[in-house]
Order: structure tokens, then sequence, then C-alpha cells
């Protein structure tokens, strides 16, 4: 699996004020750094090492992530809105790419 | 093996021994589409009720499955759907161009692999029907059996039967094919000098070291494996198994292998296909 | 005269010098302790926080876990047994539902999972949970 393709569920609607779930899923091998390849060397490190969820511009959430965090990370937590935007998801990667998606959610 | 003795009892004491990491009762479904996981075992089955491995996972691995978000295998089925659209080749056609929707067209077509190849005449797997068809209308190269892009489209395709029951057939030009299966499952191989029959048969339901034994079914492939971090296929899982007896495995397509899938395919008649599932 | 664990992990330690016995690296309390000290700016003291996890987990490459502690604005988690004890810190910022996150993570071998809590007014919380890992593996 050499794609790393994030993907995001977020509700399409919310009420303001009520809490609602957001799954968060990348592919990516996260690469510890403590495997050894057939010769015996070491496999670098490359890992996704910072999640970022902003919502309208603002940080609601983020992780920083060690290479104990398993393969394709999964992370799940939960926002309170009060209106309507779009919340913006930014992985990044130790190589410096910046892996993002977007999902519009109307607040009522 | 004390436990041994326990077998005799239909798995029944097994389960009991075992509960803190096993419910035979317990319900898989799906995105809320139901799967048959527990089943009266087809005529001729050594067992008396079939078991997907579903059943033998932690309640954790078992809850993964439920949601197609959860579930990794479920990135690389995309990236199948993906493939389906994309034109490959000389002769510059995608799978869609001559299959058109794959919902409609691969519908209930993983559920009876391996299947026969009239042009061909000889058994095949998905895997070589995939190939045949990139090599014969595509003109374009085949694709490795463990490849991103295999497993992609063989999970793709599966998604497709997802919910409907394995249903192979077994006489007329399958018979031959069935009873070499057979045979394989039952021979000795490796420094272990163990059969497939030996844990799976007569064992399952026990623990080995910390795996719980499944009855072997091969009805989720191909599937994610905690233990691989990543997606493989039926021929890979035969292969570990092998190795793990310390015996050298046949090679991925070879003839033998796909005896063996119809054979296993045929243990599991009935029960849902879970492709692409989520085991340890 | 009585083993200590020092003296067990120095014998490990030799054996696997040899390449005897392949015995991975473990983070010793020492670290989990700079850890959370270098988070918390102290030893926190125990309770108020949550930790979700299997009692047995299926394989130790993907273990499911959740952490929650009431008006947290960060926690952090840590694999006491793993070669290096860091795992992840969550940060919960003013449009965070509730200071309660989920994620996979990689545990070596048994050991306990560690969750600080830091409050948005300076206090922090504890909490340690064991998870078994076992070593299965059948199937290549």
């Amino acid at each position: 699996m050499s794609k790393i393709k994030p993907r995001v569920k977020v509700p399409k609607k919310a009420k303001a004020g009520e809490a609602v779930t957001i799954k968060t899923l990348i592919s990516h091998p996260m690469e510890s750094g403590q495997r050894k390849d057939k010769q015996g060397k070491i496999i670098p490190r490359k890992i996704i090492n910072k999640f970022v969820a902003t919502f309208n511009g603002e940080e609601a959430f983020s992780a920083t992530i060690e290479p104990a965090v398993a393969a394709n990370p999964y992370i799940e937590f939960s926002v309170k809105l009060a209106e309507s935007g779009t919340i913006q998801f930014d992985w990044t990667d130790d190589d410096g790419s910046v892996y993002s998606a977007k999902k519009k959610i109307a607040v009522s | 093996m004390r436990k041994l003795l326990a077998i005799g009892l239909a798995g029944a004491l097994a389960f009991a021994v075992n509960s803190a990491v096993a419910d035979e009762n317990a319900e898989l479904l799906i995105e809320g589409q139901k799967m048959v996981t527990k089943l009266a075992a087809p005529e001729g089955s050594p067992f008396d009720t079939i078991y997907s491995g579903w059943v033998f996972r932690t309640d954790e691995t078992q809850a993964l499955a439920m949601d197609d978000f959860e579930n990794p295998a479920m990135i690389l089925a995309q990236y199948g759907e993906d493939l389906w659209s994309r034109a490959d080749g000389a002769n510059g056609k995608s799978c869609a161009d001559c299959h058109g929707d794959a919902s409609e067209s691969m519908k209930g077509l993983r559920a009876q692999m391996p299947k026969w190849h009239e042009g061909k005449n000889t058994l095949f797997t998905l895997e070589d029907h995939i190939n045949w068809s990139r090599e014969e209308h595509q003109k374009s190269a085949p694709w490795k059996w463990e490849s991103a892009e295999m497993l992609a489209m063989t999970a793709y395709i599966g998604l497709q039967s997802r919910g409907m029951p394995v249903n192979v057939k077994t006489d007329g030009n399958y018979k031959s094919w069935y009873d070499q299966g057979k045979e394989l499952y039952y021979m000795r191989v490796g420094q272990l000098d163990m059969s497939c029959a030996h844990c799976h048969e007569n064992n399952w339901g026990n623990m080995i070291r910390a795996d719980h034994l499944s009855q072997g079914m091969i009805n989720g492939f191909p599937l994610y494996r905690l233990k691989w971090q990543g997606v493989g296929s039926i021929h890979r899982r035969f292969s570990g198994c092998i190795k793990n007896i310390r015996g050298t495995p046949f090679k991925r397509g070879s003839d033998e292998f796909t005896a063996l899938e119809l054979y296993v395919a045929s243990r599991g008649q009935g029960l849902s296909v879970e492709t692409p599932a989520i085991r340890n | 005269m009585e083993m200590t664990r020092r003296d067990i992990f120095a014998l490990g330690a030799g054996l696997a010098a040899v390449g005897l016995i392949n015995l991975p690296a473990e983070a010793d309390e020492g670290m989990v302790k700079e850890a959370i000290e270098k988070f918390a700016g102290g030893m926190p003291s125990a309770g108020g926080v949550e930790i979700g996890a299997p009692e047995i987990a299926e394989n130790g490459n993907t273990v499911p876990i959740e952490v929650a502690a009431a008006g947290a604005t960060s926690i952090l988690i840590l694999a006491a047994g793993n070669p290096n004890p860091g795992v992840a810190t969550f940060n919960f910022g003013k449009l965070a539902g509730e200071s309660r996150a989920s994620t996979r993570i990689r545990l070596a071998r048994t050991q306990d999972v560690v969750a600080v809590a830091k409050m948005s007014d300076g206090s922090t919380a504890m909490a340690r949970r064991e998870v078994k890992v076992t070593i299965g593996g059948c199937g290549g």
C-alpha cells in the first residue's frame, strides 16, 4: 500500500453546541525506525508526526504523534460547533509533506 | 493435547473455555448488513457447524469489521475502485469500459471463486481472471499476486459479493481439483509434520500459544491482518501457514494452491463473503 | 544472592549481545518518570483520567485505546514498556467537543499504558492501565 491517502468521516449536519464525533484515518506505513531490512540495516523512520484539525481557521484538536502509533493512523475526537463551516484536516509527514482533507458541516 | 477430548462435543466446550476471546453468538453487521458467520455445516463436512474466522477474534477486532471507515482494508478497496476506471495497457481501456458498473457486473463473482475459465479450460482464481482479462483485453502487463494493485482489485471485486453466500462448484470439471485440494488439506508437511487439519479441523476453538484457532475459512479474503499491518491474499495465508510448519510452500497461483483454495472455499459453503475482512 | 531486575536485564543484555536471545529494548521506569515530569512539571496524583483499552490485545501492532479527562487541554499517552515510552499527545482546543480521543497504538509487550492530563487551570492528573500483549502470530 504505497499511496498515502487521508480519509475523514464528518457528519453533514450538526446541532449547535452538540458534540459530534469526527473519525480520521490516513493510509501510511508509519515506519518506526526500529525495523531492520534483510541486510540487517535499520529501515529509516518515516511517520506522520502531527495531525491538526481546524474549523473555520481555528484549531479544534491536534495530536503530536510518535512511532508507537499504529500503521494507518486512526484518530477519533469530537467537536462542538456554533456555526456552519469547513473543517480542515492536515497530516504532516517526517519528510515535510502535508496531506490534507476538507469537509463542510452545516450547523443549525 | 488434553483439549483434544473436548473437540468431540462439537466445539461447545472449547468455546466455554475460551469465552473471554470468542462469542459464537455475536452478530456481524457490516454497515448494517447482517453477515452469516455461523451455519449448519454443508453435507459431507467434518463439522456440525461452520464459523467464519470473524467469530474467533477479540471484541475490538470484531468491532473494526462493522464499520467501513474503521476497517483498514477498505482503504485498499477504495484504491481498487479508482483502478477500475483507470485505462491501462496498449488498448487504452479501463475495466469499466467493458464491465461497466462493478456493483452490477461483478456482483456474486467472488462468492464463486475459484471459478472455471472456459477459454483456458482450467480452474482460475480471481487473480488469474483479472490478469487474463488484463492481458487479453487491455494488452496490459499482469499484476503481481501480492502487489497493491492486485490486492486492491480483488478487494474491490470481492466487496461486490459482500453478504452473499460462498457458492463454489465441486463437481464436473471441478472434481479433480477438489480432490487434489482435499488431499493437500490432509497432507502432513514440513519439519513439524502437520497438516491443515491438525489445527483447523482437530483444534479449532483452542488456543495455539496466544492465537485463537479458527476453522480456517477464507470467506473474507483478501483481508487486512493486524499481524501483516496490511492486506494479503489467500495464497499468502496458505504460504505463511506452511512456513510456520517449517515446510516449503507452493507458489502463489500454483495448481496446488488453486486446488487447495477450491477445497477450503467449499468447506465454508454458505458463509457470507466478508471481503475485505479484518483478522488478527 | 537475590536477582534484582537490573541483574536480570544485565544478564539478558549479555545474552542478547551474544545473539542467544532476542531481547527487545524496554523503557525503564526512569524514562517514563522523566516523560511524565517533563509534560506535567511534576508527578501528578492518580485519578481523573480514563483509559479505555482491551484487557488482552489481539495483536501488539494495533491496540485500540481511548483517553479522556474532563476539562483537560492536553493528554499525554505513554507506553511504559516500549523501547521509547512516548506515544502521542492530544491537544483539545476550545472547539473540541470533550477532552476525549481515540487512536490505535503499538505495544511491544504486556505493559502499562499511562495517560497524563493537563487542565486549563494548570493542574495535572494521571492514570495507568495494564494491557496484556500476547505473542501468537500463526500464519506467516
